[in-house]
């Protein structure tokens, strides 16, 4: 244990740490913006997952990570069409349709890799991009400031989507149309537009996520996320609904994964502790559903379906 | 309107198909007959079914109470742990004691796991849907560690090759296999009869329309003096023990007669804990007619198989496409009005129910001794 204690596997871990949160970011803040509108996603990890291929399958074929990426993102958009279609013209419920969705993207994504690639073949992930002058800081330059290209998208996302919640016309008609859609709508505020726009761009950022997982290891498999997007989900109840704290929960499961890791490498942790160590995102997901529980600051539409009239 | 869903979905399929390069009919053709033609093949349907049933069946308890289960991969394992630890413990005990003790086991360890998700629910808020899945990955993992450690097959660690798996299980706990020259076996029965138990417990007693009417209307059941909170605990170890009984199946009833992993998420589940939730939702949640849904669902894998061998594309297409059948089956207007009583419950679960149900709760103790 004290191995993992020494200023550079602290470092390490830390920027491993921030890489590892990345995946979980990007989905949590696609589905804050959602939420925000009235709309729960339980489909995120499906959409993660076909994101994740399409990334892994777009690189392997064309040697191209941005390619790759923005397959991943194409391939989210589509799904949130999808999405938007089954919950708000169909008005399907919302919580069951997104686990139609997780199955579908379990099973789609695991056909298209069988078929398609057959064995796992690993291919070249994101390379490394040192910030000019901060990335040669001392100490925490190189955990901080020497990541992938999407770790900084996806931090940079988060004062980006507080400032379109928070300040500017559309963020106050999201807010609007998941608090009282009614209001929203009386007031001339399209609310399925509005829902149609943040579905999209929410499943396009899970589709991002799922990318994100794929080049960070390189590698695709059967259930390649593992409940990465149902833990996204539970970010946004941890964070409240917000970006910042969104972002400070992606970043403790990030560091849990890090420090897991490490141990892993250090042989701290080894064969069946593995499998211990294994479950405790899962367990930790639930201890924060059980801190987090009162749900202080859901929309007050969400889930709900909006029919003029009603 | 749900045959309806299953041919979108099968146009969907066919599309896919075709893109994969692979010929849409020549697909469906093996499918169906892979999955209907010949006593065999309808055998295998029925034993794929199997798990479907006891999935779905239980499902539809949870569902009518108003919550989500989608933990049946997480009971079905704890399950299947439980009795296998028992017919571990006591190998010689005869069949006639054993058997039933494994299927009371299984059915224990389903509760106990599909329990937790109902207390979580009831006692902290949390929402049912992230802490079965949650759940799920937890039981996973504990069946790993089992499996690579503690229950591994001695004869493994002797010729060091490690294959995750227990030795093959005391032959007093196999299930019987029914005449007929089939490999269907006795716990073909259970399932049937166990759903049919699910019908007599949700429509024909009284615990069971506290149930259905904690789903309905859970502020109407406060204040007729149910404790709501006390309806979803019951109703997720309800739709757990069946989850449980499914796991006993799978293991007692496998080929190898033993419990395995491929450390994967799905393992010897064959993902029956999410392709049970596809049948119920397509038996109207209703637990007698899962059955003939089941065994459609168990028909269309045993087929995927056959298509996976004639036209050479994985057999995972019909886990996908089940996803397509939720989400049309939810969109369908019949049951988008049955749901829509589940969902309002889901809108008010951090309002007023809950925290409601402490003062009723007093107010049932009352009523109960009255």
């Amino acid at each position: 244990m004290s191995d993992f204690f020494t200023a550079t596997v602290l470092l390490a871990t830390l920027a491993s740490g921030i890489r590892l949160a990345t995946p979980f970011l990007l989905a949590a803040l696609g589905e804050t913006l959602g939420q925000k509108s009235g709309v729960l996603n339980l489909g995120v990890e499906g959409v993660m997952l076909l994101g994740a291929y399409g990334a892994y399958y777009a690189t392997l074929r064309t040697d191209s990570v941005l390619i790759g990426i923005g397959v991943g993102v194409l391939v989210g958009a589509f799904m949130g069409v999808v999405y938007g279609v089954v919950t708000l013209a169909l008005k399907a419920e919302q919580g069951i349709s997104g686990i139609g969705i997780f199955i579908f993207g379990l099973g789609i994504s695991d056909l298209l890799f069988q078929k398609q690639v057959g064995t796992p073949t690993p291919i070249d992930g994101l390379g490394h991009f040192s910030i000019p002058v901060l990335g040669d800081l001392p100490l925490i330059g190189e955990a901080l400031f020497q990541q992938n290209v999407l770790v900084y998208v996806a931090f940079l996302l988060v004062p980006a989507l507080w400032f379109v919640i928070n300040r500017t016309t559309f963020g106050l008609n999201v807010k609007a149309v998941g608090e009282t859609p009614e209001a929203a709508d009386s007031l001339g505020v399209s609310v399925d537009r509005t829902r149609y726009i943040t579905i999209i761009v929410g499943n396009a950022m899970a589709g991002l996520a799922g990318a994100a997982l794929a080049l960070e290891l390189a590698i695709f498999q059967q259930n390649l996320t593992n409940g990465h997007g149902f833990i996204a989900i539970a970010l946004v109840y941890f964070g409240a609904w917000r970006p910042s704290g969104v972002m400070a929960g992606a970043l403790v499961f990030g560091l849990i994964q890090a420090m897991v890791l490490q141990w892993k490498t250090l042989g701290i942790v080894v064969g069946t502790t593995a499998s211990i160590v294994g479950m405790f995102p899962a367990v930790l997901t639930i201890l924060v559903l059980v801190v987090v529980s009162r749900g202080t600051g859901a929309p007050a539409a969400l889930t709900r379906p909006f029919e003029r009239g009603h | 309107m749900l045959i309806g869903a299953v041919l979108a979905a099968g146009l969907i399929g066919a599309v896919m198909l075709l893109v994969l390069g692979a010929n849409p009919l020549t697909g469906y053709a093996a499918l169906i007959d892979g999955a209907f033609g010949g006593t065999k093949n309808l055998a295998n349907s029925a034993l794929k079914a199997m798990p479907l049933l006891l999935v779905g069946a239980g499902i539809t308890v949870a569902f009518r109470t108003g919550v989500i289960n989608i933990g049946g991969e997480g009971q079905i394992i704890a399950g299947a742990i439980l009795s296998t630890l028992l017919v571990l413990a006591l190998p010689d005990v005869p069949r006639l004691i054993l058997l039933p003790s494994a299927f009371l086991f299984g059915a224990i360890g389903g509760a106990i796991w599909g329990g937790m998700a109902g207390a979580l629910k009831s006692y902290a808020g949390v929402n049912e849907i992230l802490s079965t899945i949650m759940l799920n990955i937890i039981a996973v993992q504990i069946l790993n560690l089992l499996l690579r450690g503690p229950l591994m097959d001695p004869g493994e660690i002797e010729r060091g090759s490690r294959i995750p798996h227990t030795e093959r299980l005391s032959g007093n706990a196999d299930l019987p296999i029914l005449p007929g020259g089939t490999r269907l076996h006795f716990g073909v029965i259970v399932a049937v009869v166990m759903a049919v138990v699910c019908y007599v417990l949700l429509f024909r007693t009284t615990q069971g329309l506290r149930l259905r009417a904690s789903g309905h209307n859970p502020f109407a059941s406060l204040y007729a003096g149910m404790s709501v909170k006390r309806n979803v605990v019951l109703a997720f170890m309800y739709s757990g023990a069946m989850c449980g009984l499914a796991g006993v199946t799978l293991v007692f009833g496998s080929e190898g007669h033993r419990l395995a992993t491929d450390g994967g998420a799905t393992t010897f589940t064959g993902a029956a804990g999410f392709n049970g939730i596809v049948a119920a939702l397509f038996g109207g949640l209703h637990p007698l007619w899962t059955i003939p849904a089941s065994f459609l669902f168990g028909a269309l894998l045993v087929g995927a198989n056959a298509m996976q061998r004639e036209v050479q594309v994985p057999a995972a297409l019909i886990l996908g496409l089940n996803g397509l059948v939720v989400v049309f089956v939810v969109a369908s207007l019949q049951t988008r009005v049955r749901l829509a009583q589940i969902a309002s419950r889901l809108r008010g679960e951090e309002q007023a129910d809950l925290s409601l149900s402490d003062e009723a709760s007093s107010a049932e103790a009352g009523a109960d001794t009255s």
